[in-house]
C-alpha cells in the first residue's frame, strides 16, 4: 500500500514538473542567461551587462518602461474606479434573477477575442466612426474628430478590456458580506461614507487585491490595444520587445527587455500583496 | 447603501443611471462590430449603404463573404486545431494536478502549488518570448551535435500549442481542484468497502463527479486558446490562428469582412458558453 501510495504520487508529479520546469523554469532562466549575453564576433559572445546597459542610457526604452508602468497603474485605478459601484449594485442591491442576469452580462465581453474588442472601440472612436459622427450630427462640433491614435484611447481600450477580471473578483468577496452586517453599521449611526469605508471597503480587500493584480499584469503585458489604438507617440513597452526580437532580430536586447518587463511585474505584485498582507495563493488560488 | 436602509430617491436614481452607463459602454462596442457586418459598403463605418449578407455569403470581388473566403477559413481551423491540443493537454494535465494537491502531502507542497499559480502572473509575452529563447537554442544544439532539424521547436504551432497550454494548464488546475475539494471521500470509501479497487473507485465515482469541472475547464482552456494573442504572436510560424490573421488584416485596412467574422465568433463563443452553463446546472 505504502509503495503504490508512492509510485501514484510519483505518477502524478511528473506532468507537474514537466510543465513547470521545461516550459516555465528553464526558459525563464534561459531568457536570464541570453540577455546576459553580448555579441563580440559571428557567433561569439560574452557575458556582460551590456544589454541593461542600453536599456538604461537610451532615454526612449527607459522612457517607454516608465510610461508603459505609469499608464498601466492608471488604468488598474480608474478600471477599480468604475467597477467598485457597479460590484457593489450587483452584489448587495440586485435581487434573484436580474442580479445574475446583471453578472452574466459583465462576462460577455469577455466570451469575445479582445482583437474583436479593440475593433469595435475602432470603429466607435477614428475619424469617419460613429462617436464623431454623432457630435457633428448634434452641431457640437463642425468637422470630424480623430479620437484614435492618443493616449486616451489607449486608456479606453485597456480599461474595457481589464473591466472584467475587477468585477468578478470584486463581487465574489461583496457578495460573502451579510447584508446584517452593513444595517448593523447603519445602526450604530453610520452613514453611507463611514459604513462604505470602514465595513465594505475592509472586507472587499481581497477581491480588489486581486482584481488589481490581474488587471495590471494584463494592462502592462498588453500588446494588442496600444499598438491598434495608440499612435506614434504612444509606444508601449512590449511593443519594443516584439520589435527587437521579430523585426531587428536582436534577441539579447529583447531578453533584457522581457526581463525588465518581468521584474517590474513582479515587484509590483509583490508589494501589492505585502501592503495589503494578503498571498497568492488566496487571491489567485 | 443597501435596501433595506432607506435612501434619497435622487441617490438611488443617479445609481441606477450609473449601472446602466456601464452597460452600455461594456455593450457599445461590441453591438457596433455586430452591426457593421451588415453594410453594404467597403469600409466598416458610416455613412450606412444599406442591409446586406454579402460579407457572410458573397462570393465575388469585391464582397468576399466570410464562408468564401480561404484565408480565414483555414485560420479558423488552425485556431480550433491549436484549441483543441491545448485544452485537452490542460484537462489533462490539470486533473492530475488536481488529484496532486488534494490527495497527498508531502514536502515542498506548498512551494510548489505557489509556483504553479506563477504563470498567471507572468506577462504572455513573456512566456512566449521565454519558450521561444529555449526551444531554439534546443533546436540549434541539436543541429549543432547530430545535424538533426527538429521542426516542432522552430516557430509554429507545436510552439504555439505548449505556449498557451503553459499557463492555460494553471487555470484549468484550478477549475478541477475547486471542485474535487467539495468532494465527499467517503464515497469513494464506501465504493472501495464494496470490493472496488482504489483505480476502479476512482474512475466510477470521483471522474463522474468530477465531469463538470472537466467539462468547464476544457471549454475555458478552448476560448482563452481561441483567442490568445500575446504568447501566440512571439511563437507563431508561417499557419497564423485567427486573431493573428486578423490582427495582420486589421493593420492593412479593415472591410466589414472582418466584422462578419467577429460576429461568427461572438456567436460561437456565446454558444460554448451556454454549453457550458448548461452542464453546470446538471
Amino acid at each position: 500500500m505504502k509503495s503504490g501510495a508512492r509510485l501514484g504520487l510519483i505518477l502524478l508529479l511528473t506532468p507537474l514538473l514537466l510543465w513547470l520546469v521545461l516550459l516555465i523554469l528553464i526558459p525563464h532562466v534561459d531568457m536570464f542567461l541570453v540577455s546576459l549575453r553580448e555579441r563580440v564576433g559571428v557567433g561569439e559572445y560574452q557575458v556582460s551587462l551590456a544589454n541593461y546597459l542600453t536599456f538604461f542610457q537610451e532615454p526612449l526604452y527607459l522612457w517607454t518602461f516608465l510610461r508603459t508602468a505609469v499608464m498601466s497603474i492608471m488604468a488598474t485605478l480608474i478600471t477599480l474606479l468604475i467597477a467598485f459601484p457597479v460590484s457593489y449594485f450587483i452584489a448587495k442591491i440586485a435581487r434573484g434573477r436580474s442580479r445574475s442576469a446583471l453578472f452574466l452580462l459583465c462576462l460577455v465581453p469577455f466570451w469575445v477575442s479582445e482583437l474583436v474588442r479593440t475593433f469595435g472601440w475602432m470603429i466607435l472612436l477614428r475619424e469617419t466612426g460613429i462617436i464623431s459622427n454623432l457630435l457633428q450630427w448634434a452641431g457640437l462640433v463642425s468637422g470630424p474628430v480623430e479620437m484614435l491614435y492618443n493616449d486616451a484611447a489607449i486608456m479606453v481600450g485597456l480599461v474595457y478590456t481589464s473591466m472584467l477580471f475587477m468585477v468578478v473578483p470584486l463581487v465574489t468577496t461583496l457578495e460573502s458580506l451579510p447584508d446584517e452586517v452593513i444595517e448593523a453599521g447603519y445602526d450604530l449611526g453610520g452613514t453611507n461614507t463611514s459604513v462604505m469605508r470602514e465595513i465594505v471597503i475592509p472586507h472587499a480587500a481581497p477581491g480588489i487585491v486581486s482584481g488589481s493584480i490581474v488587471v495590471f499584469m494584463l494592462s502592462l503585458g498588453n500588446y494588442l490595444t496600444p499598438t491598434m489604438l495608440g499612435g506614434k507617440d504612444s509606444l508601449w513597452f512590449t511593443e519594443l520587445i516584439y520589435s527587437q526580437f521579430i523585426v531587428r532580430f536582436n534577441w539579447e536586447l529583447g531578453a533584457a527587455f522581457g526581463f525588465m518587463l518581468l521584474l517590474l511585474s513582479s515587484l509590483i505584485v509583490w508589494g501589492m500583496l505585502r501592503l495589503t498582507g494578503q498571498t497568492l495563493e488566496r487571491t489567485m488560488g | 447603501m443597501i435596501p433595506s436602509i432607506p435612501q434619497p430617491r435622487a441617490l438611488r436614481a443617479a445609481y441606477v443611471a450609473y449601472v446602466a452607463a456601464f452597460f452600455i459602454f461594456l455593450a457599445l462596442p461590441l453591438v457596433v462590430v455586430a452591426a457593421f457586418a451588415f453594410n453594404d459598403s467597403q469600409f466598416p463605418s458610416l455613412p450606412w449603404e444599406g442591409f446586406t449578407w454579402g460579407w457572410f455569403i458573397g462570393s465575388e470581388r469585391p464582397m468576399i463573404g466570410a464562408f468564401h473566403e480561404r484565408g480565414i477559413l483555414r485560420a479558423i481551423g488552425t485556431s480550433a486545431f491549436v484549441a483543441v491540443g491545448v485544452s485537452l493537454l490542460a484537462v489533462a494535465v490539470g486533473l492530475s494536478n488536481a488529484f496532486l494537491f488534494n490527495r497527498y502531502r508531502f514536502r515542498g507542497q506548498g512551494i510548489l502549488y505557489i509556483f504553479m499559480l506563477l504563470p498567471l502572473v507572468v506577462p504572455g509575452i513573456v512566456l512566449g518570448i521565454s519558450i521561444l529563447v529555449f526551444s531554439s537554442r534546443v533546436a540549434n544544439g541539436l543541429w549543432d551535435m547530430a545535424q538533426w532539424d527538429v521542426v516542432a521547436l522552430r516557430p509554429g504551432l507545436t510552439l504555439v500549442i505548449l505556449g498557451q497550454f503553459s499557463f492555460i494548464a494553471t487555470i484549468a488546475t484550478l477549475v478541477i481542484a475547486a471542485r474535487l475539494q467539495k468532494f465527499d471521500r467517503s464515497l469513494e470509501e464506501a465504493a472501495m468497502n464494496l470490493g472496488a479497487g482504489r483505480l476502479v473507485a476512482v474512475r466510477t465515482v470521483t471522474l463522474p463527479y468530477l465531469t463538470p469541472a472537466l467539462i468547464g475547464a476544457f471549454v475555458v482552456a478552448f476560448l482563452m486558446s481561441f483567442e490568445n494573442f500575446n504568447t501566440t504572436l512571439m511563437l507563431v510560424g508561417s499557419d497564423a490562428p485567427l486573431t493573428i490573421a486578423m490582427f495582420d488584416r486589421l493593420k492593412e485596412g479593415s472591410t466589414p469582412l472582418l466584422n462578419a467574422v467577429s460576429l461568427l465568433l461572438m456567436l460561437g463563443s456565446s454558444l460554448l458558453a451556454l454549453v457550458m452553463i448548461a452542464f453546470q446546472r446538471k
